[in-house]
């Protein structure tokens, strides 16, 4: 794995000059967890083409994949950051040193300065000055972090009251929204619900002919209008029809949009206010679909959509690259947003609950 | 909730009062400043220290220029070097083939490669190509659709889609019929795929061997984080990139994924995306973006368009009256016309750092030039006397130039409550001397609060 080029060259030299034993033992290790990765991803993975069978295997029997799935995707992306680890605390002090390259290890899975910083502070108030092992400093961590993380895993509960129980979905350009929908279908039909899709998007092109695919796989009907309608009447109607129906959910895909374009995020306010003429407390959840990838804009993502139209909780797409979602951690610090789930890959079962222990240990390396 | 780096350097330097070189000690507490900004910024980590190297070994011994304050002299060299990491402006696209020329199309789920296609089809037609969108997304529902949405809306052609063919397979149609219908341009627009997927890198690859492009374009996201550097490195490796296309560049994120990006894969920035419109797309420019980087607007730039136009006798005079705690009319006068040769006034406003987050408030603020030339007008209408103690200005003198410029008595007491605030501020600072006017820069020079004076 070439990828793994970055830590081998960031702190391969500096243990290069010491520990050339240690160096060449963690990369015999960290390519045994590649290929255990790749054996695992080997497994769970289902040609695309095959995926609206994958559609209909019962959640069950999909978990099984999943995990391997997810495992795959997560060792892949916190592998070379365990590496990073390993090298760095074989045999060593907690010194100043240390820590500052602890610190360094953090940031490049988008923590953020100050959460890192937080961190390794914390972490260095019991054990500072100790000599420590790599696993035991990990599990410190991943403790540590999981601790920042615990309040904020809440999975995405509809109330059995609302029919429907709408569900907005926000987000910039290209974070995955569309795509989060249609598994989130999937997983409350195969609950036995009744969903409707409403396709806001009418911007972007194919944007609901790609939700009407999904629509079709999920067997929710889809309430569309041509590309360039107005979203909040196509919204207001969706919401009618869900409520005729007495559907169980009401999701309602939005354009993509950046939050420093105060015109469109306008017009999403329009669309909540539209709402909210048929049913006074709808939106009942309003998603935020995160990219992994996403760095530091992340805080102004999360801040500006919370601040226009009442973000409820947050998803984290794309999970399965080596983008590490680190930002997610420092969002946790400073907005307590619920995490309702995270993308693991692009088949409809990759959507899961968001867990604070497996996510935080994924971080540092640890399983 | 980001300083910029100029507020975080001035903490830093507020402490140094000498002048001369650059000791090695003040590089070094300033570095750090500089190093948490392009981390913020999301330039990735290998890359900053790198970085950070190079700025060190330019900076230390470095004589401060008079008239700027170490911190400023400090953002400049490293605004200059960013710009040489950055690179040069007006890399255009390679079409030296050929005809028909592949411009291959690579990059993550939803970073922005089928709008990009779109806007590059736009941009290669009016430069009289002839161009042909091909779409090899059989991924994603509706990808295919989209492309072809977008051949429309650009008034280019459009590869027939056939449905279940594989990419690879597209890819020799689309070039088969580039060379039949006399094409000049194939743009291969690729499903987003992860950098670690081997399957889909070794398809993409395949697709490359098949075609052979002249250009293989990563497209990214401006607010892609850490992550930058592995990506672009994988897909040069993998796949092999001639040039880095900055999506999303319109949004508020800093974007130092392009420096991180460049660094590790040497490619060139060709285009920057600029909104969801088709033309919304324009050449790179390395200041640009190493301004958002650093989150100080334009300040260089500020900072050198100043000490072009503000004449110096006319800076020393202010400064010496101010250090006497003395500032008339006259002198307000004087600054109107700075401004005005400074160019227009909501341009200067938006280069101070830390304004971008204001842009709304900016907006309704109307600010507007012509209210510069109206405040002239009724200094102008004053007596010198009146200009020179404006204590004398009671009412009957109020109408008089009120009727002199054309204005109410409204206007003119507006004007009047404006200088007593800003006699106010150059008091303050006149206390912390001339050094301090230098500190506070030009932006000790604006009225507190005058974008909402002047928007009346």
């Amino acid at each position: 794995m070439s990828g793994k080029g970055l830590f081998g060259r960031l702190w391969g030299k500096k243990t290069a000059e010491t520990e050339p034993a240690a160096e060449v033992e963690s990369e015999a290790l960290g390519h045994a967890a590649e290929e255990a990765s790749e054996l695992a991803a080997a497994e769970g993975a289902v040609p695309p083409a095959a995926e609206p069978e994958a559609a209909g295997v019962p959640a069950e029997v999909a978990g099984n994949g999943w995990f391997a799935r997810l495992k795959a995707g997560l060792s892949k992306s916190s592998s070379r950051l365990g590496q990073g680890l390993a090298d760095l605390f074989t045999k060593r002090k907690l010194d100043d040193e240390a820590l500052e390259e602890l610190e360094d290890l953090l940031i490049t899975t988008d923590l953020g300065v100050a959460t890192a910083r937080r961190v390794t502070e914390r972490l260095a108030k019991t054990r500072f000055g100790q000599d420590v092992e790599p696993a035991e400093i990990k599990e410190a961590l991943a403790e540590e972090v999981a601790g920042i993380l615990a309040p904020v895993a809440r999975p995405l509960v509809p109330d059995p009251a609302r029919k429907p129980h709408v569900v907005l979905v926000v987000g910039v350009n290209g974070s995955g929204k569309t795509t989060t929908i249609g598994k989130l279908a999937k997983r409350f039909r195969d609950e036995g619900r009744s969903v409707t899709l409403a396709a806001g998007d009418t911007f972007r092109a194919a944007a609901v002919e790609q939700l009407k695919v999904w629509g079709e796989r999920t067997g929710c009907p889809v309430v569309a209008r041509d590309t360039g309608a107005d979203a909040a009447g196509l919204a207001f109607d969706a919401l009618a029809e869900a409520r005729r129906r007495g559907d169980d959910l009401l999701f309602i895909d939005t354009a993509g949009r950046l939050q420093n374009k105060s015109d469109l995020m306008a017009e999403l306010q329009k669309l909540v206010r539209v709402l909210k003429k048929q049913d006074e407390t709808a939106p009942h959840d309003v998603l935020l679909v995160l990219d992994a990838t996403v760095g530091q804009n992340a805080h102004s993502q999360v801040e500006v959509f919370k601040d226009m139209v009442a973000v409820t909780g947050l998803v984290l797409t794309k999970l399965d690259g080596t983008a590490r979602g680190g930002v997610l951690v420092a969002l946790a610090e400073r907005f307590g947003l619920p995490v309702h789930a995270i993308g693991v890959g692009e088949q409809a079962a990759d959507l899961r609950p968001f867990e604070a222990s497996s996510f935080a240990r994924s971080l540092v390396g640890l399983e | 909730m980001f300083e910029s780096l100029s507020q975080r350097l001035s903490t830093v330097f507020d402490k140094l009062t000498g002048r001369g070189a650059l000791s090695e000690a003040d590089v070094g507490e300033a570095l750090r400043e500089v190093r948490v900004a392009l981390l913020e910024a999301d330039v990735a980590l290998p890359v900053v220290k790198d970085f950070v190297a190079r700025v060190k070994d330019r900076a230390v011994g470095q004589e401060v220029v008079k008239s700027v304050t170490p911190g400023q002299m400090v953002v400049k060299i490293v605004h200059d070097e960013l710009v040489a990491t950055l690179g040069t402006e007006g890399a255009d696209l390679n079409l030296n083939a050929v005809p028909p020329v592949a411009v291959l199309m690579v990059g993550l789920q939803g970073s922005g490669k089928t709008t990009t296609s779109g806007k590059l089809a736009v941009r290669l037609k009016k430069d009289r190509k002839k161009v042909l969108l091909a779409s090899l997304d059989v991924y994603r529902p509706a990808a295919q659709q989209q492309l072809e949405i977008l051949a429309r809306q650009a008034e280019v052609g459009s590869l027939p889609i056939v449905m279940g063919e594989m990419p690879v397979a597209i890819a020799r149609r689309a070039m088969d019929v580039g060379r039949r219908e006399g094409y000049d341009v194939v743009i291969l627009d690729t499903a987003g795929r992860l950098h670690i997927d081997q399957e889909l890198m070794a398809e993409v690859a395949q697709v490359r061997d098949a075609v052979k492009p002249t250009e293989t374009l990563l497209v990214a996201d401006a607010m892609i984080g850490q992550d930058a550097v592995t990506l672009a490195r994988e897909f040069n490796e993998k796949v092999g990139v001639t040039g880095i296309v900055l999506t999303r560049v319109d949004g508020d994120a800093r974007g130092g994924a392009a420096l991180s990006m460049r660094a590790v894969t040497g490619r060139p920035i060709k285009f920057l995306g600029l909104g969801e419109k088709l033309d919304a797309l324009e050449p790179f420019h390395p200041d640009r973006i190493a301004g958002r980087i650093l989150g100080m607007g334009d300040i260089v730039s500020l900072v050198e368009k100043a000490m072009e136009t503000v004449e110096q006798d006319e800076a020393e005079r202010l400064a010496k009256r101010i250090e006497k705690g003395k500032f008339d009319l006259e002198d307000m006068l004087a600054q109107f016309r700075q401004v005005e040769k400074m160019g227009d006034l909501k341009g200067i406003i938006s280069m101070l750092p830390g304004i971008g987050r204001l842009g709304d408030q900016l907006k309704d603020a109307k600010l507007d030039n012509k209210v510069v030339g109206r405040q002239k007008a009724i200094i102008l209408s004053m007596t010198k006397a009146e200009r020179k103690n404006p204590d004398l200005i009671k009412a009957s003198r109020k109408r008089r130039i009120a009727a002199g410029s054309g204005g109410t008595v409204q206007d003119v007491n507006r004007l009047l409550k404006q200088y007593q605030q800003m006699a106010d501020m150059m008091k303050k600072v006149g206390k912390l001397g001339q050094k301090g006017l230098m500190r506070h820069g030009l932006g000790g020079l604006l009225p507190p609060g005058m974008g909402k004076k002047f928007g009346r």
